[in-house]
């Protein structure tokens, strides 16, 4: 698997970003091991310590502990994983919302259009089953 | 703490001055990249630190050492020139290094070889030139050293077989070792080293975290060093 980074800002931001993908969508379970550093490393193509850098960063926000002899762990505490999610879902939406507000779409064409767009992927999801 | 120490190091050819005066020092569990244009002093001081060069005025410390036949033990260097014999099979040449090197993993070295798809009893003569280069690399990497320091080790061959050594690099890295690679293919190497140095007419221009240099220009290493030396 080849990620692709965006190499003008600092990769280990990046790779925040993407565990965070990883525990809110259970890619990473709550309470699993997580690989070592060097395994996510070479997984990422990336130096091994930018990965030490983003779990000590995820170890910060409780998301994440270490045992000091088993290794790194997502955490168990399932509100804080659910807590994640919820962040991230509304740092995405008010990110959407606001770029829909700059362009002068109405409050409630926004709402209409996230409607339109739930159903037309639905359609296309189901299409593809 | 501090492995190798740099202090005001001078290099010259005759009359061409090579390195003008560099003081820097290096910590232990990095991988760092040396970069700059052709004749920026790269090589120079690569053969300095891996005691191929001891013409030089200045103080260079490894482990509190001078380089020499005591800090080839636990350097491991790959020049930028070929020199190993062509006369010597793949597996000749890996025996031999595995006998003058105490830390020479040799299941590794075939590992390596196979990985790269070369035969064991090909002659070096018989090979390509890159074929001899990821030789060298193997080489190189199979020693389980505290300091590696590789001169240009990807620019010779194939996109595949870069990345099998860019793999290399982050396996063999440990929280201890050194590495010091050296390149003109920033692209291919800025997301695995965690600082950058870069070499302008024997001088250091620009040093520091990839990662905090990324943040404080908005700009990728390979964009920052084309810029810089446009």
């Amino acid at each position: 698997m080849s990620y692709l980074f965006d190499e003008s800002q600092p990769i280990y931001l990046q790779l925040i970003k993407i565990f965070k993908i990883k525990i809110a969508n259970g890619t990473w379970q709550a309470g699993q091991k997580i690989d070592s550093v060097r395994n996510l490393a070479l997984d990422f193509d990336v130096n091994p310590n930018t990965v030490q850098r983003a779990l000590a960063e995820l170890e910060i926000l409780e998301l994440t502990y270490s045992q000091r002899t088993s290794g790194r762990f997502v955490t168990e505490d399932q509100v804080l994983i659910d807590r994640l999610k919820h962040e991230m879902a509304k740092n995405k939406t008010q990110d959407f919302v606001l770029q829909m507000q700059a362009i002068k779409i109405s409050d409630q064409q926004i709402k209409e259009l996230i409607e339109q767009i739930i159903t037309e992927l639905a359609d296309k999801q189901k299409a593809e089953e | 703490m501090s492995i190798i120490q740099i202090n005001n190091l001078y290099k010259s050819y005759g009359s061409v001055q090579a390195i003008k005066g560099i003081t820097y020092d290096l910590s232990g569990g990095q991988i760092v990249g040396l970069v700059g244009p052709n004749g920026s002093g790269k090589t120079s001081m690569l053969r300095i630190l891996g005691a191929f060069d001891m013409a030089y005025s200045g103080e260079v410390l490894i482990y509190g050492a001078n380089p020499g036949l005591k800090t080839r033990k636990i350097v491991s260097y790959l020049p930028d020139k070929p020199y190993i014999s062509d006369r010597l099979r793949a597996e000749q040449i890996i025996e031999t290094y595995a006998g003058f090197f105490e830390d020479f993993n040799k299941d590794k070295a075939y590992q390596m070889l196979d990985l790269f798809k070369l035969k064991p009893k090909q002659k070096i003569r018989e090979m390509s030139k890159g074929m001899g280069e990821k030789i060298a690399v193997l080489l190189t990497m199979s020693r389980e050293a505290q300091i590696y320091i590789l001169d240009e080790p990807i620019s010779g061959v194939d996109p595949a077989s870069r990345k099998i050594i860019l793999r290399s690099i982050i396996e063999n890295f440990s929280e201890d070792s050194l590495m010091i690679v050296s390149t003109h293919l920033l692209n291919d190497i800025e997301k695995i080293i965690d600082q950058v140095v870069f070499l302008d007419e024997g001088t250091i221009k620009i040093s520091g975290s990839t990662d905090d240099l990324r943040a404080e220009y908005g700009k990728g290493i390979n964009e920052l060093f084309e810029e810089i030396f446009q």
